[in-house]
């Protein structure tokens, strides 16, 4: 099956929940330890990370005697495919038939299955290779039983389809006999495991397997975090602080206490800041269903001190940035004198940059349900992190992590906001202060954007000079931006390596007077990943600024862009940069892979071509959790500045595209997602609160101003190129496109996101 | 007491009757299918059909629709396999999926009343159904399939 309009380029022709695994008939899920260390043909970072990498098929796989395999999704499904394509890696070593494969979701357990946190594009990334190993342990274990079973040397069979053939004979045993006979077997050692050639793969690579939960998800019948039932639940909706830090100073529940099916008020006491992972606190009404629960809050009255936050004004707060942004900062990469070579610049162009706190605004908002009874607690989340939820839960309730299971729903998007698990911790509370009774928290569209972990406000600060010749001889990139990190420790000041590694410091180009600096800023809310997180401002600002160097040079901007990246090299960053945690050696900064990706998007979209009168086209390109993504863009901008986006082609390099289709769907929506920010995402505050409420004050793209097709190119790889992310590198690149072929169109540069209304005239 | 019809079967309520029927098929019937997304008609999450009309469930109360038959995501098909439900497969539309129930019902709703609407059209009627993951071109050609049969 292939999605509309979306190809595999050939670059060489030109270039439930309801209890898990282990019920019964499923043979296989007995007691093993689980063998950490896989083998890898390359190295990643994922055994670094909590968890570290399970690949055991005693973990991942049970078959039961008819044959149907059950595997395991470890991950958490906000959209992006994991829940499919990683079980769908196993399948094909497996050499599974996929009709005869269903997936479990596992509950939160990062020492059984590994690394869970679902976020920064690393599901493919650092799990093909274990689930190709964990599928092709369990086929060489079904060989080796039917060798057994047949008295045969274990050289003469073979798997199948579903199937173990002795060859010599033809005789076959289907997978369902095999099954206890091979679960009993011992995993094979990992250097005695044999992964498929590509050639074989029936799945990877393929694009024909479709999400598992397609037909739920089209029947209504798929459940996310908000749809959990449970008998005797409550259904409860939180009064909390409007600023940051805040606290509850009075409140009176007589009215909300009369409103009919309101049972129980409770005060949920806050973290002051930073108060990472825990509720923010307020005042929480639980009823019997969730329209008493709104209707009691409304009724409640609530006084709030505000606290040291409560002047956070985001006009006051861009000019502070701004301001910071024009001083010298502390230098975070620095080659060649940046400020000799800008004063003796034949020509100096400086832009300055601006955008705002975005929030997540996931269809579904936050919600979890918890029952925390007898010294355990079950919790059912929308979470992208089920192993912190369940270490958070178990130190807040003060029980052993054996004692808490977080069973992962469907997330209705995530974007990173469900990395957080303050919600979950929040239900949990609930249901310990309402005799244990299941409890439900629901958090209104208002909630999600009063109190979401928004991401950063950054004001750039790019200083290029040129020689006589037009060439760049000199970049001076300030970045002053509030740090994730201040969610977590006091007071960080600058953006940590993390964010810098996020497009500043990694910055392609080879220019011989290089400097980068990053300014102090204070955080007024809670910051946290959104989506491609630091890219977002990092490339919106150089990506942005290569066109302005291009005008000013009186260049073609995408001449102009292949001009910087210079030679076919690779980047040799700076010591503080973190490559996203992976190993450089795996995931270098190829500039010729950047290159191709802006060829193959320039070629795809006609760059250049003629255009109707108000219309233009917009580059930008950028490499983002190891991927490399370039996008042009085509507008519209009509004589009273409406604008529209006729075209879009984005070139991916992800190294082995394993799920092509989820591939396209991605770099689909982040074309859609990169509207949203640059026309309209904001989220500003006044006397500390925000002032947006609902999708009205917010506003993201719709249908009828979203592009009609986005063309996504795939450069092809082989199984040898580590597959890098793709949930977040198509977004970053997104909108300095746009903004590029808006200056194209109308010689209008944007440099303060939102657009607005910066186009009427 | 409020009596309706929700997919086919006669109910009765006699809470709350200013509860939006959202709450009320979520949280009294069970049926969860239909979404909750801003509670103020600005998503489109909740869309159901009252009367084969569709409408945001989040902002019409359980007394408005006394004496009305109410389909949801769970009755749009028996078998799940309404010509929309069946394009949207085929063509593998959904991400997240949370707002797709929404989506199938107002484009349903259109196909009812326009068996071969325009891209004009199209985006007029499907415009105040929100898809935070971006799906539209493929909700569009998804329209398109179930129009033409295809």
């Amino acid at each position: 099956m292939r999605a509309l309009n979306a190809n595999l380029e050939n670059v060489s022709r030109r270039g439930f929940l309801k209890g898990l695994l282990a019920t019964g008939g499923l043979v296989v899920a007995a007691e093993f330890v689980p063998a950490r260390g896989a083998l890898a043909a390359y190295a990643t970072g994922a055994a670094k990370m909590t968890g570290g990498v399970v690949s055991d098929p005693h973990v991942f796989i049970a078959i039961d005697p008819s044959g149907l395999v059950t595997i395991v999704a470890h991950r958490a499904e906000m959209g992006t495919g994991s829940r499919t394509s990683l079980p769908m890696a196993v399948a094909d070593e497996l050499e599974a038939d996929w009709s005869r494969v269903k997936v479990v979701q596992s509950p939160g357990d990062e020492q059984k299955y590994g690394n869970q946190n679902t976020d920064g594009s690393r599901s493919m990334r650092h799990f093909i290779q274990p689930m190709r190993q964990c599928g092709a342990a369990m086929r060489q274990m079904l060989e080796t039983a039917a060798a057994q079973r047949w008295n045969v040397n274990v050289a003469e069979v073979q798997a199948q389809n579903h199937e173990i053939i002795h060859k010599p004979s033809g005789r076959k045993l289907g997978y369902g006999d095999l099954a206890a006979a091979a679960g009993a077997l011992p995993t094979p050692p990992a250097d005695q495991i044999k992964l498929k050639d590509e050639a074989q793969f029936r799945y990877l690579g393929k694009g024909n397997v479709q999400i598992v939960d397609l037909f739920d998800i089209t029947t209504g019948r798929a459940v996310y975090g908000i749809d959990i039932e449970l008998p005797g639940l409550k259904y409860a909706v939180i009064a909390r602080p409007p600023v940051m830090g805040g606290k509850l100073a009075s409140y009176d529940a007589a009215a909300a206490m009369k409103v009919p099916g309101v049972e129980k008020i409770v005060v949920i006491e806050g973290t002051p800041p930073p108060s990472k992972f825990q509720p923010v606190g307020g005042v929480a009404v639980v009823a019997r269903n969730t329209w008493a629960a709104l209707k009691g809050r409304d009724a409640l009255i609530v006084h709030w001190d505000d606290g040291p936050h409560a002047s956070y004004d985001s006009a006051a707060y861009r000019a502070q940035l701004e301001e910071t942004s024009r001083k010298p900062g502390k230098v975070v990469r620095n080659e060649g004198d940046a400020d000799k070579a800008l004063s003796e610049a034949a020509k100096t162009i400086t832009a300055e940059y601006y955008i705002p706190h975005l929030p997540h605004a996931t269809m579904e908002p936050p919600s979890a349900t918890a029952r925390v009874a007898n010294g355990k607690c079950e919790a059912w989340a929308a979470t992208q992190s089920p192993g912190t939820t369940r270490t958070e839960l178990a130190d807040k309730l003060g029980l052993k992590p054996e004692d808490v299971t977080v069973n992962v729903t469907l997330l209705g998007g995530g974007f990173g906001r469900k990395s957080k698990p303050d919600y979950v911790l929040e239900a949990a509370l609930l249901s310990r202060e309402t005799g244990g009774a299941p409890v439900k928290v629901v958090w209104t569209r208002e909630d999600d954007l009063h109190n979401d972990y928004l991401h950063t406000v950054s004001a750039e600060r790019i200083e290029a000079g040129l020689d006589a010749q037009g060439r760049v001889v000199a970049w001076r990139h300030r970045s002053v931006a509030p740090t994730i990190r201040a969610t977590f420790v006091p007071d960080p000041k600058f953006e940590q390596p993390g964010e810098i590694s996020q497009g500043l410091i990694d910055v392609p180009f080879a220019i011989a007077n290089l400097r980068c600096e990053v300014g102090e800023a204070e955080a007024h809310t809670r910051i946290g990943w959104f989506r491609s997180v630091s890219n977002i401002p990092h490339a919106f600002a150089v990506q942005s600024f290569v066109a302005e160097l291009a005008r000013a040079a009186q260049r073609d901007p995408k001449d102009m862009l292949i001009e910087l990246l210079g030679p076919a090299r690779k980047v040799q960053p700076p010591a503080e940069y973190t490559n996203y945690g992976d190993p450089l050696e795996t995931y270098p900064i190829d500039r010729a892979r950047l290159r191709r990706v802006v060829e193959l998007a320039a070629d795809k979209a006609e760059w250049g071509k003629k255009l109707p009168p108000r219309h233009g086209q917009g580059i930008a390109v950028h490499r983002c959790f190891l991927s490399y993504v370039a996008t042009v863009v085509e507008v519209a901008v009509d004589e009273k500045g409406g604008l529209s986006v006729p075209r879009v082609d984005t070139a991916i390099d992800c190294g082995f595209a394993a799920n092509p289709e989820r591939i396209y769907s991605q770099i689909e929506g982040a074309a859609v997602m990169g509207l949203s920010l640059a026309k309209y995402g904001e989220i500003s505050f006044k006397n500390g609160r925000v002032e947006q409420n609902n999708f009205d004050g917010f506003q993201v793209a719709r249908i009828d101003e979203s592009p009609p097709i986005t063309h996504v190119w795939v450069v092809p790889n082989s199984i040898d190129v580590p597959s890098s992310g793709v949930g977040e590198p198509g977004l970053p690149p997104f909108a300095p496109a746009l903004c590029n072929a808006i200056f194209a169109a109308t010689g209008r540069r944007i440099r303060r996101l939102p657009i607005g209304d910066q186009l009427a005239t | 007491m409020v009596k309706l019809r929700v997919n086919g079967q006669e109910q009765s309520f006699d809470g709350d009757p200013s509860m939006p029927l959202l709450w009320y098929l979520r949280d009294e019937l069970g049926l969860t299918g239909t979404k909750y997304g801003c509670g103020a008609a600005l998503c489109g999450a909740c869309t159901v059909h009252i009367d084969g009309e569709a409408a945001r469930a989040c902002i019409t109360a359980v007394s408005d629709v006394g004496g009305r038959s109410v389909i949801t995501i769970e009755g749009l098909d028996p078998q799940g396999n309404h010509p929309v439900q069946k394009a949207w497969r085929a063509l593998n539309v959904p991400q997240c999926g949370y707002c797709q129930a929404g989506q199938i019902m107002q484009a349903a709703a259109l196909l009812a009343s326009n068996k071969n609407p325009s891209e004009d059209e199209i985006n007029s009627a499907m415009s105040g159904n929100i898809c935070r993951c971006g799906c539209y071109q493929r909700i569009t050609a998804a329209i398109k399939a179930a129009a033409t049969g295809a």
